[in-house]
């Protein structure tokens, strides 16, 4: 099994030859859905190039590539880094909406930010180095 | 924390919440100590694979954001409290001078005087246009390190520690601004070296440049 590290999950894909996949591995990964017009998220389709797409496969790797994104490998080619591209990075920013997440408290309770809508939220980083 | 902890207590009743997220690839029992001894009844969170640096762009610790009532971004990440007087330390005896403790201090408090006045009376919540301006932009070599470190960090939890610390170097090599990926990196190698020699010579390697650049408030 190969082991796909996003910036927000961690999942395990039967892939070969890099980032070959089937479709539905690939949309467990990445959230992209393959169809006809190329990979498509909500109202996006992003057309792929011919040699990235199989019958029933396509190469995540370039796929990520396309978006812009980082796709690095490990030296064992066992797990992947596909990060999130700058670009996506700046428009979220840039819309000025708090993007959102999800981690874990101290005791491992989920705790999610858009839960505290409707109030002021002073967000803080801190660390123990 | 303990001063986050005073700004909660005394403004949670205005429809106020604080979220510390402790940027600690060590995990949550790594950062338990502190977590406890802060008493703290705000949300408190693990981040170990720094998400919370990818997602808003962050360097250093602490930065805070600025979220209002209806999730939007009222301040870009700036520097929480903090200043670089501590550079001019004397490092042998690790004290300050007065002036420069006062004025620390000072400045500590005029940062949390000012969340105090944007929660009663909205101040300093910045129009979106100069919100949108003072956001640090992601450039490809940023995302490049995000993606890197992450994965440092994934190698180095699964005793691939030296596959995962030539990630963590290559992620601070694309991003010399981070201290948050150079400083972490040093503390997986070993607690204590993210404030040793090492990083007393990327400080004095700044001149002029700020370590903790001061919010524009």
């Amino acid at each position: 099994m190969t082991r796909i590290l996003t910036s927000t999950a961690e999942h395990e894909v039967a892939a070969h030859d890099g980032l070959w996949m089937s479709a539905t591995d690939a949309e467990r990964a990445t959230g992209w859905t393959l169809k006809p017009e190329g990979m498509c998220r909500a109202d996006v389709c992003v057309p792929l190039p011919a040699s990235a797409v199989g019958t029933s496969e396509l190469d995540v790797a370039a796929f990520w590539k396309k978006l812009d994104g980082p796709v690095i490998a490990s030296d064992a080619r066992d797990v992947w880094a596909l990060g999130a591209p700058a670009d996506e990075r700046n428009a979220a920013l840039e819309g000025l909406e708090a993007p959102d997440f999800t981690l874990p408290d101290v005791d491992g309770v989920p705790r999610t930010l858009s839960a505290l809508r409707g109030k002021k939220v002073f967000l803080a980083t801190w660390a123990s180095w | 924390m303990p001063v986050w902890q005073h700004l909660y207590d005394e403004l949670k009743d205005k429809g106020f919440m604080v979220v510390a997220v402790a940027e600690e690839s060590r995990g949550a029992e790594h950062a338990r100590p502190w977590i406890e001894q802060a008493k703290s009844s705000y949300w408190q969170l693990i981040d170990t694979d720094h998400r919370l640096s990818d997602l808003y762009n962050l360097v250093n610790v602490p930065q805070a954001i600025w979220i209002d009532e209806q999730g939007r971004i009222a301040r870009p990440p700036e520097t929480a409290g903090s200043t670089d007087h501590f550079r001019r330390m004397d490092l042998k005896t690790r004290t300050m001078s007065p002036e420069d403790q006062a004025e620390r201090l000072a400045a500590r408090q005029a940062y949390l005087d000012a969340v105090r006045s944007w929660v009663t009376t909205g101040k300093h919540a910045l129009a979106a246009d100069a919100a949108r301006k003072a956001l640090p932009k992601v450039t490809p070599e940023i995302a490049e390190a995000h993606a890197r470190f992450r994965l440092g960090v994934w190698l180095r939890a699964h005793d691939r520690a030296a596959e995962g610390d030539r990630q963590l170097a290559e992620a601070s090599r694309l991003h010399p601004d981070s201290w948050s990926m150079w400083r972490q990196a040093a503390d997986l190698d070993e607690v204590g070296k993210a404030s040793g020699p090492e990083f007393w010579k990327r400080v004095q390697a700044l001149g002029d440049r700020p370590y903790y650049p001061p919010p524009k408030l």
